[in-house]
Order: structure tokens, then C-alpha cells, then sequence
């Protein structure tokens, strides 16, 4: 991989970084008043069901998460198991586009589930 | 007589700690007793050293796991239970018993452009920078480095990623980044770009803790990290 | 050079060399963004059971009354706030002229992880 996409790949965790720190801010904060009355799906639905606000927060943390956790990932594969190199970056890009897809199905599913 | 025990590695990586027994004394260094080992015990102790007091930074050891000058090590400070373990530094060929090959260490300097480029010729004015300026500051908090290899030795990442530039010759390269006559600066934001750049540190702070000269590689690397992004964004380089 | 990943020559340190305050923070940012990637594929699955509605949820959910599960969620709450927090310091050691502050972000990143852990933990039960 070029020097550039390597400052780069560090660039974008350091952002990814900086947008998860609000994210999970605001996630701690809303798990920590919601387990105080006990955990409910309707309780959960009827906060994130068609509530756009929640649908672009969680999309917007799944997309930086899928950005974040893939380079740490690679970067204890290269420092604890020595793999570097093309197979390991492909391994992580599609690891990558893989939690993505699999986050957006689960912020699709608290957004409009079981009311299709 | 008091004695303190002293494990010191012979041989090379695939050596073995050797116990010997030598006098307690008073204010007694590291050193001391390395070179009491080598005059009374064993002539064929093989270590470095040259000042004996702090400016050459030769006699760099591994002193019960710690990276160190020996000579600026009192033995009341590292004894445990009357032991002292003596080892060559870490992360550089061992060459025999306390001497370790340092070539690698100084080809990093090198290669992360650790010499300055100006313009200016000897028939030109003194270039006048303000030991208030930012810039200046900044070289300052850095250029005291001596090379003694200790922050190399203390640095995980060195250990994880052979290709790794270190703490050293990083901390060398962002004192250059910030001197306002230099004229490489493209090329050296180049040099210390990426995975086996300043980019790879993972703020362990070793070689701040271990730095017998009291400076933060890991600021001069922070600084870096920022100076090649921006530059890199920016597309210089 | 050597080829990517080789290690370096020589003899190599062991926890001597690594026992100091931001190499513990070194383990702990790394060990806890290890194992929230590793849980986060099954936090996902979690909520795409509101695709059969909120029964579906509450047919999980069930099964996170049991106590051993809610001390593994108080568990993944602290290493959540550990990363982020720890994450914080690493942002202002990096992108500020900051050093000096170095050992106080770490008491305040330690601080502020407990904080969240036991604020959950007291909701929890």
C-alpha cells in the first residue's frame, strides 16, 4: 500500500475517531436512562420507530465505526501476526463493507421493524 | 564486606546471564561495577562506554529491564534484594556479552532525513530567529537528543515493525520540520510518512519515560503525525 | 530493509520496560477495541430482531435478565467507556501541543470510564 493511502487510512480513523467519541457519548447517556425503568423492545421501537433524528444518528455511527474498527483490526493483524500486505487489506476492506452492511440492516430494523 | 550480585549477558542474542560477585561501594553506578567486572573478573567482558559522566551516551545498557545510561545509574536506585541484571540494549544485534551493533539506529537517522539542507552560503547574513518563535520552541524542547539508543531500545513498536524508523531519529526529523532555514522539508514529511513512519506510533510514551535527557519523542512524533496529514491532504506530498 | 513485518533484531523488552501508566492505557485501549469489534456483528444481530417487532426484541431481551448477562453488559459498558475516553486522550496527545498534561488525561480517561460503568451498573439493578 502507498505511503499516502497509509497517512490517509490514519487520517480517517483519527476523524472516524473524533465523530465516534460524540456518538458514543450520546450512546452511553441513552443507555444509561434506559436501562433504569428495564430494557423493552416496545420501549426501544417506540423511540427509534420512524424517528428520522435516530435513523441519521445511527447511520452516521455505523458508517464511522465501519471506517474505525476495520484499520485498528489491521493494525493488531500487521503488529501481533505479522500479516501484511494485499490479502490482509482486502480482508479488511471487505470486513469492513461487510459491518456496514450488517450495522444498516440492524438501523433499518429499529426504524421501521415490525411495522412493514 | 558488603557484595552485590551482578547477572551480566555473555555471548550473543543466544547467551546467557553470567553471575558475578563484586564489592559494595558507596555511590557505586552501574557502570562501576561493569568495569570492576571487566578489570578484577573477566577480561573478556565486552561493553562501551566513554564520558563516564552523561554527555557521550555510549554506555547505554538494559538495567534490570530497564533501559538506561549506566553511568547516570546509582546502584541504590536499581538493586533488587541485592541484584543488579545487566543486559545489552534492546532491539539491535547483539554483537557480544554488553556491545550491540547500532548501525540500524543511525541508518534511520539517515533515512528520516536527519540532516539539515539550507540555502544560504557562507558569504550570506546570519539567518535571525526568534528564540520566541513557535518554531524555535519547539526545537528547543527536542534537540538536547545525544543518540544514545535508550528511547530505541525502550520502544515497542521498534520490536513490533523492524522497518520502523523510532523514537530518535522521529524526534530528530520534527526538529528539522520546525527549523525556518531548512529547505528539505517536502522530502523529509516524505521520509517520515506511513507505517514505518511517525504514523506507527502508538503513544506508548516508552521513550519519554526512559529518555535520560528528560525529552518527549512522543510530542516531536505527535507533531509529525499532524505536519504529514496536512501536508498530504494538501497535496505536497 | 527488511521485508513488512519483520521484527526488529535483538533481545526484546518484557514488562519491566512496560510497567508505567500509559502502557497499561496502551492495553486497555487496544484489548477493549478488540473485543467491541468482536461483539459489535452480535449487537447488530441483536437488533435486527425488531424486524419480527417489538416481540421479537423482547424475545432476546428475556435472556439478558438472567445476571450473568447483565454483569457481561456491565462489563462491555466499561471497556465502551475505556476506549472512548482512553480514545479522547490519544485525540488531544495527537492533535494538540499538550504533554505536559499527559499523566492527568489518563486520570480523567480512568475517571470518566468508572463513572459511566458504575452509573450503569446502579440503573441496571
Amino acid at each position: 500500500m502507498s505511503q499516502r493511502s497509509e497517512v490517509l487510512l490514519w487520517g480517517a480513523q483519527r476523524v472516524s475517531a473524533m465523530v465516534l467519541a460524540l456518538c458514543v457519548g450520546v450512546h452511553l447517556v441513552t443507555m444509561i436512562i434506559a436501562v433504569r425503568s428495564g430494557l423493552s423492545g416496545a420501549e426501544i421501537l417506540g423511540r427509534t420507530q420512524g424517528n428520522v433524528a435516530w435513523f441519521a444518528f445511527y447511520t452516521l455511527f455505523v458508517i464511522a465505526v465501519s471506517v474505525h474498527a476495520p484499520i485498528g483490526l489491521r493494525t493488531i493483524l500487521g503488529e501481533t501476526l505479522g500479516w501484511r500486505g494485499s490479502a490482509t487489506n482486502l480482508l479488511i476492506a471487505v470486513s469492513g463493507v461487510i459491518l456496514a452492511l450488517w450495522g444498516m440492516r440492524a438501523v433499518f430494523a429499529v426504524f421501521g421493524g415490525g411495522q412493514a | 564486606m558488603q557484595t552485590l550480585k551482578v547477572r551480566i549477558w555473555r555471548g550473543a542474542e543466544n547467551g546467557a546471564f553470567q553471575e558475578f560477585e563484586v564489592p559494595r561501594l558507596e555511590s557505586q553506578t552501574v557502570l562501576d561495577v561493569v568495569t570492576h567486572v571487566q578489570r578484577k573478573c573477566d577480561p573478556t567482558l565486552a561493553y562501551r562506554f566513554a564520558c563516564r559522566v552523561g554527555v557521550c551516551g555510549s554506555c547505554a545498557m538494559t538495567v534490570n529491564g530497564q533501559s538506561r545510561w549506566t553511568c547516570r545509574t546509582h546502584v541504590d536506585k536499581v538493586a533488587e534484594n541485592g541484584t543488579v541484571e545487566i543486559a545489552p540494549l534492546r532491539n539491535l544485534p547483539v554483537v557480544r556479552d554488553l556491545v550491540t551493533d547500532m548501525r540500524e539506529f543511525f541508518d534511520k537517522w539517515a533515512k528520516a532525513r536527519g540532516r539539515f539542507t539550507g540555502s544560504k552560503t557562507r558569504k550570506d547574513d546570519f539567518e535571525r530567529v526568534s528564540p520566541e518563535s513557535k518554531e524555535r520552541k519547539r526545537v528547543d524542547a527536542g534537540i538536547e537528543c545525544i543518540g544514545c539508543g535508550v528511547c530505541y531500545s525502550a520502544c515497542d513498536v521498534v520490536s513490533w515493525n523492524r522497518d520502523y524508523l523510532g523514537p530518535a531519529a522521529l524526534n530528530r526529523a520534527w526538529t528539522l520540520v520546525n527549523d525556518v532555514r531548512d529547505t528539505a522539508q517536502a522530502e523529509r514529511l516524505a521520509a517520515v510518512a506511513g507505517d514505518a513512519g511517525c504514523h506507527a506510533c502508538h503513544t506508548h510514551t516508552n521513550c519519554t519515560e526512559r529518555c535520560p535527557k528528560g525529552l518527549s519523542p512522543t510530542a516531536g512524533i505527535a507533531g509529525l503525525k499532524r505536519a504529514v496529514l496536512s501536508a498530504t491532504l494538501s497535496g505536497k506530498i | 530493509m527488511s521485508s513488512p513485518g519483520t521484527r526488529a533484531a535483538g533481545m526484546k523488552n518484557d514488562y519491566r520496560a512496560r510497567n508505567h501508566p500509559a502502557y497499561w492505557a496502551f492495553i486497555v485501549h487496544r484489548v477493549s477495541g478488540l473485543l467491541l469489534t468482536l461483539f459489535l456483528p452480535l449487537h447488530f444481530w441483536a437488533l435486527g430482531q425488531a424486524f419480527h417487532g417489538a416481540a421479537g426484541l423482547d424475545g432476546f431481551l428475556a435472556w439478558t435478565q438472567h445476571p450473568l448477562v447483565k454483569f457481561a453488559e456491565t462489563g462491555l459498558v466499561l471497556l465502551l467507556a475505556a476506549h472512548m475516553s482512553g480514545g479522547l486522550r490519544l485525540l488531544l496527545i495527537e492533535f494538540l501541543d499538550w504533554r505536559e498534561r499527559q499523566k492527568s488525561l489518563l486520570a480523567v480517561a480512568a475517571g470518566l470510564t468508572l463513572a459511566c460503568g458504575l452509573a450503569f451498573l446502579l440503573n441496571l439493578v
